[in-house]
């Protein structure tokens, strides 16, 4: 990154090189965070307790959510997950990994005109549910499926 | 230069995005294979995607997502020519942040 | 069944006969019809794949991962390297036929004058001598493999073009056959015991990837991020079956990718690729 942008993020910055560095469009809006990094979710080795500290407990089984994850995976590092909510007015979708030491992977808060989707790749610590759960218009939906990781791939 | 790239282009009147970041991910339980010492914690814990100036994204995320991160999202009625800027902070306070525009 | 023993068995196949007069293409001929008629629901086109032909769920993987692959930095670095002039000005470009742009896929090719099986790798590596700078070892991935991880995409989509077209060349092609049959290592297998007896078959949670079409994907990124070579992959084979290896760029290894990539002739080149 340039050199302006490091001084301003490392603080150095006074109001003059605030102004600066906002006209030279280096202050992003929409940077802001919605909220604090739930930290007691991302750090808790509890799959239910990651899940009420995110408010989403109670969710009810949901076809309209479409988890889709292998059925063996290739590199248990590297796990393709795809997530599709066909649930109206889809606000957060939050993805688990029962067997991970701490089981709480990403919460996505999706909003202005963003589709109940995301698409990343995860880390699975061993065979195991992978839990998707979405939050739409006030209330709690889920998802599963199970993901077999092997160490294999005739290591070179 | 930053180490965000990213790929958007419409898909009917749908942008598709998608967005590699390049960053070591690191969960904070893995062992340094020489030194036997954990190696610390650095994962990106915060992700905003905004469209046109307007957040469409917003993530929290922990060590769980690999190394390099990828993520892809859809968002209705983006326009072509519209910009994406895609911006991270991770647990070690470090940010970077990329923009794109709509093919 | 037995019908299908005995035909394979005529043609020398299944009890590992090595025809005393060498045709390469015939080789590879044989070579083909044995995969096809072993698994015929994988098109011999997706065997550039190896193993994902044979798993729709790993395949699925694959392109989900491809679509955007995490090693992009490292092809990266690799262009770096490829495009930084050596100390006296000069770069690979200017040694390479076509500025090094689809070429990788007529290597290995024979050498007449040197006597020998020179590879793509080689070629690298005389243009850096030849130009006053120290070669890279073929085992370093950091150096060799990262370089070759940008300069083969230069040749992507080109067909695998490999010629054995005079003596000298038969004989490398025939010691690179030799190996490939040979059993060997505490375990007693040869290349063929895996990757043409059980192509598509597993071995443990693991399946084998037929030998054609092995040659046009290196490097891989396996798991998305350890970047091998094909020459380092035949290090990791050999130690498997328990035998010590050479090192990458010994001549029985260049006579084995010589082998190797006419086997995969025809098929199109696509390097730096994610495997598991």
């Amino acid at each position: 990154m340039n050199n302006e942008r490091r001084q301003i993020l490392k603080g150095a910055g006074t109001a003059a090189m605030v102004a600066v560095a906002a006209s030279a469009g280096l202050l992003k809006p929409g940077a802001v965070f919605a909220a604090d990094w739930n930290k007691a979710a991302f750090e808790t080795k509890d799959m239910a307790a990651a899940i009420t500290a995110l408010d989403a407990s109670g969710a009810a089984e949901s076809d309209q959510i479409v988890l889709d994850a292998p059925t063996i995976a290739e590199n248990g590092t590297r796990v393709p997950i795809k997530v599709t909510s066909n649930i109206p007015n889809t606000e957060h979708i939050i993805l688990l990994a029962e067997k991970n030491g701490t089981p709480l992977l990403a919460d996505f808060d999706l909003m202005n005109g963003t589709e109940g989707y995301v698409e990343t790749m995860v880390k699975l610590g061993g065979t195991g549910n992978v839990r998707a759960i979405v939050k739409a218009g006030g209330k709690v939906y889920t998802a599963s499926k199970e993901v077999k990781v092997t160490i294999g791939g005739c290591g070179g | 230069m930053s180490g965000i790239r990213i790929k958007a282009a419409m898909s009917g009147d749908t942008a598709v995005i998608k967005c590699l970041m390049q960053h070591p991910m690191e969960t904070g339980f893995r062992k340094d294979a020489k030194t036997g010492q954990l190696i610390p914690a650095h994962f990106i814990n915060h992700v905003v995607a905004t469209v046109a100036d307007k957040t469409v994204v917003d993530a929290q995320w922990g060590g769980g997502i690999s190394a390099n991160p990828f993520l892809g999202f859809r968002v209705k009625g983006a326009k072509s020519g519209d910009k994406v800027v895609i911006s991270w902070e991770d647990n070690q306070g470090e940010k970077d942040s990329a923009d794109a525009t709509i093919a | 069944m037995k019908k299908y023993i005995l035909a394979l068995a005529g043609l020398g196949i299944i009890f590992g006969a090595i025809a005393a007069n060498a045709d390469p293409e015939a080789d590879r001929m044989k070579m083909l019809t044995y995969l096809e008629h072993k698994n015929p629901e994988v098109k011999p086109a997706d065997y550039i794949y190896g193993a994902l032909a044979y798993d729709p769920d790993a395949k699925s993987q694959y392109d989900s991962i491809m679509d955007f692959p995490p090693f992009l930095d490292l092809i990266d670095k690799g262009e770096k390297m490829w495009n930084t002039p050596f100390k006296n000005g000069k770069t690979y470009a200017d040694c390479m036929p076509n500025g090094g742009k689809m070429i990788a896929g007529n290597y290995p090719m024979f050498d007449e004058a040197k006597g020998k099986v020179v590879t793509f790798e080689d070629v690298i590596n005389d243009c850096r001598v030849a130009n006053g700078e120290e070669p890279y070892s073929y085992s370093d991935m950091k150096t060799m493999g990262v370089l070759t991880s940008y300069a083969r995409t230069l040749s992507d989509g080109m067909k695998m073009n490999i010629k054995v077209d005079s003596p000298a060349s038969l004989k490398a092609f025939d010691d690179g056959k030799k190996t490939y049959y040979t059993r060997t290592g505490q375990l007693n297998f040869s290349c063929a015991s895996c990757h043409l007896d059980n192509a598509g078959n597993r071995i443990r949670s693991e399946i084998l990837s037929p030998s054609i079409g092995q040659a046009v994907h290196f490097p891989v990124f396996r798991g998305g991020d350890k970047l091998v070579t094909f020459q380092n992959r035949f290090v990791g084979c050999f130690k498997q079956v328990r035998q010590v290896p050479d090192k990458e760029g010994s001549t029985r290894y260049n006579n084995l990718e010589y082998f190797l990539s006419y086997m995969s002739n025809g098929l199109p080149l696509k390097a730096s690729v994610f495997r598991k």
